[in-house]
């Protein structure tokens, strides 16, 4: 890619849009991401007792939060998929057009 | 405190290494088991088939390395969940939840939440910018020669160590299974591997994953629905039943010993969430796909396939607790105080033949081998891509090397690979390997992680930075843990006094220090390439967002 393109590529507004969705989305998910598990190893460190009380029966509040972090990983990422497959793919592709028409 | 250590080696190695403990408590052979030994004979029929259908297809180095980019993502996502699915996760925490209980779950956590981090932040610039290695992408604009080098070394340290354990792991589990002595049972380890990857590349190793992790999947699943049909699908009354008959009680609830100490907990938290996203051969499999779209959809399948697989461990690891735990037939000489026959990491064999009989038992264990034959299958792949890509074609011949023989160099490669893994194994025949898997997993989070994503993100990175940045994680992790109690005194046999490192995984420090090396050695670098590289950064960023440029799916 030579130096013209890029300036052009980096001018396109859909590309500063891009750039600054996913950078923004990218980064609030692995924060909550991050917070969800440091949170969890926190507990675990500090406050094991929490982990082993029980809820309903004999199902504990740490049964309950490990299965809702597994559950919230796969969620997560598939959020992001569906937002990426809706919108960062249709900004990807105008930027991709547009680039090549600019080019020839 | 020595107590606390003890016990955190102990339950670390039961949760990394699936194999930790059979050299210590190992049963003598039970003879051959046929169910067992046919269902994997058919296994490496199949796989043999598929390794010949393979060599066919691979003709150029990108169907070696890559597949031809012509995998799609859900076969991916299978693939690195085969990948990622070991012994060491299936018998490894399935034994640990079985002796102690709700502890087996904080290693799945930990195993599963480096997945949506790679999703965030690497699964689309790493597809768009390499082409078969991490390398490519942490060199796209620094020097190719001291960076390939410098990722080359953290590829092959975290190969050899995650290697070790599996050609160990794997030796003990055939010598108990299949009553095959430990040496022929690492030699046949080693030559299939060697065959699967020298024949048919990428595009074997993926399908031998592929159907390996169907297979453990559909396995643990029957297992799992079988414990809670003994429950009528009451899992209350199994957690109850449980805390009735495990020797712990209700203390099997608690989060356990070894990670009381907040800091080995965070450190172990951050080996097991960062390392996943430095392993340089889960990292190979994002250029297997055809574009960053498929890259992205490997990653969700991925997550969703092995977050479901850990909720079935803790099925399994439950439902051994009372099905296995109390009955005499299953323990050494009919005597439950002498321990389960064939080990401590043999739960999930046991339970399978309590809830299914033979067959049952035969064909979890058939999967079992066949799952650390795909691992390490991978793991040579990525070796030897390391070897002939970064090393040969770039650092040696600068380039000037035909396809052809980079291939050549990699096929050779992978002999060498298998014959070191061959050696390796019986040398360290007797080796905690929990400690091997949780080096690699270390040196992954401290060499490769913080030099792959900086030099994705990051304009400021420059040559000198990363080069030093990845050394001196790679240097920290691995002398931090030699000097743990858990090489110093349980491997080296040396005195507890020079275990100066107390904690369970160094990477709360090493890894840290190679994000501030990178940092520190990038910003003082002044020199006219360092700003070159700075200027680069535009460029490669375009073509990381955009896919621009971006290595494309061969045509056939």
């Amino acid at each position: 890619m030579d130096e013209q393109t890029v300036k052009r590529i980096q001018s396109d507004p859909n590309y500063v849009k891009l750039v600054a969705e996913r950078k923004s989305f990218g980064w609030t998910l692995s924060i909550i991401t991050l917070v969800i598990y440091y949170g969890y190893i926190a507990l675990v460190a500090f406050a094991p007792g929490v982990i082993a009380t029980p809820v309903a029966g004999a199902i504990t509040v740490g049964i309950v939060v490990g299965a809702a972090i597994i559950v919230a990983s796969i969620v997560l990422t598939g959020i992001y998929v569906v937002r990426a497959n809706a919108h960062y793919d249709e900004l990807t592709k105008a930027i991709v057009n547009a680039s090549a028409a600019g080019g020839k | 405190m020595a107590r606390l250590i003890k016990s955190s080696l102990l339950a670390a190695s039961l949760a990394l290494a699936g194999s930790a403990a059979y050299a210590a408590d190992a049963a003598p052979s039970a003879g051959v088991d046929w169910n067992a030994l046919i269902i994997f004979a058919i296994f490496v029929l199949l796989t043999l088939g598929i390794t010949y259908w393979a060599a066919q297809r691979t003709r150029t180095a990108k169907d070696f390395y890559a597949a031809g980019g012509g995998i799609t993502g859900f076969q991916n996502g299978l693939a690195i969940a085969g990948d990622y699915m070991s012994a060491a996760s299936f018998l490894g925490i399935s034994a640990l939840v079985y002796s102690s209980g709700y502890y087996g779950l904080i290693y799945s956590i930990g195993f599963l939440v480096g997945w949506p981090i790679i999703m965030f932040l690497m699964a689309e610039p790493l597809r768009n910018l390499g082409r078969y290695t991490f390398a490519d992408v942490a060199s796209y604009r620094l020097q190719a020669t001291p960076i390939r080098a410098m990722a080359a070394t953290g590829t092959l340290v975290t190969v050899a160590f995650y290697l070790i354990a599996q050609m160990v792991g794997a030796g003990q589990l055939i010598e108990l299974l299949f009553g095959l002595p430990y040496l022929v049972a690492v030699v046949l380890v080693g030559v299939l591997m060697v065959i699967y990857v020298t024949f048919g590349g990428m595009i074997a190793t993926t399908w031998v994953q592929i159907i390996k992790a169907t297979l453990l999947l559909i396995g643990a699943t029957l297992m799992a629905i079988l414990v809670l049909n003994a429950f009528d699908f009451d899992f209350n009354a199994l957690l109850v039943k449980a805390i009735e008959v495990h020797p712990l009680h209700a203390k099997i609830m608690l989060p356990g010993a070894a990670v009381a100490n907040p800091i080995s907990a965070i450190s172990l938290g951050m080996a097991l969430m960062f390392g996943t996203a430095g392993l340089p051969h889960i990292l190979m499999r994002f250029f297997t796909v055809g574009n960053a779209k498929e890259a992205r959809k490997s990653v969700f399948w991925a997550t969703t396939f092995i977050g479901y697989f850990y909720i079935l461990t803790f099925i399994i690891g439950f439902g051994a607790i009372v099905m296995v735990g109390p009955d005499a037939i299953y323990h050494i000489g009919g005597d439950i105080a002498k321990g389960l026959l064939g080990g401590g990491n043999m739960p999930a064999i046991h339970l399978a033949h309590a809830v299914g009989g033979d067959l049952m038992k035969g064909f979890i264990a058939a999967v079992a081998f066949a799952t650390i034959l795909a691992v390490v299958s991978g793991l040579t792949l990525s070796g030897a891509s390391a070897v002939s890509h970064d090393l040969y074609a770039s650092v040696f011949r600068h380039g000037r090397v035909d396809e052809a023989a980079e291939v050549r160099a990699s096929r050779i490669t992978t002999v060498v690979l298998g014959i070191v893994a061959i050696v390796l194994g019986v040398l360290f025949e007797k080796i905690n390997v929990a400690f091997m898997v949780g080096l690699a997993f270390a040196v992954a989070a401290s060499a490769n992680f913080p030099v792959l994503l900086l030099s994705m993100l990051w304009k400021g990175l420059t040559t000198r930075g990363a080069f030093v940045g990845g050394f001196a994680g790679l240097i920290c992790a691995v002398v931090l843990t030699i000097f743990s109690p858990g090489i110093w005194v349980a491997v080296l046999g040396l005195s507890k006094d020079g275990a100066w490192f107390p904690y369970t995984s160094p990477a709360i420090f090493s890894m840290p220090l190679a994000f501030l090396c990178c940092w520190f050695f990038s910003i003082t670098d002044k020199s006219a390439a360092a700003s070159r590289e700075r200027a680069a950064f535009d460029a490669q960023y375009v073509r990381s967002q955009t896919g621009i440029g971006a290595e494309k799916a061969a045509a056939h």
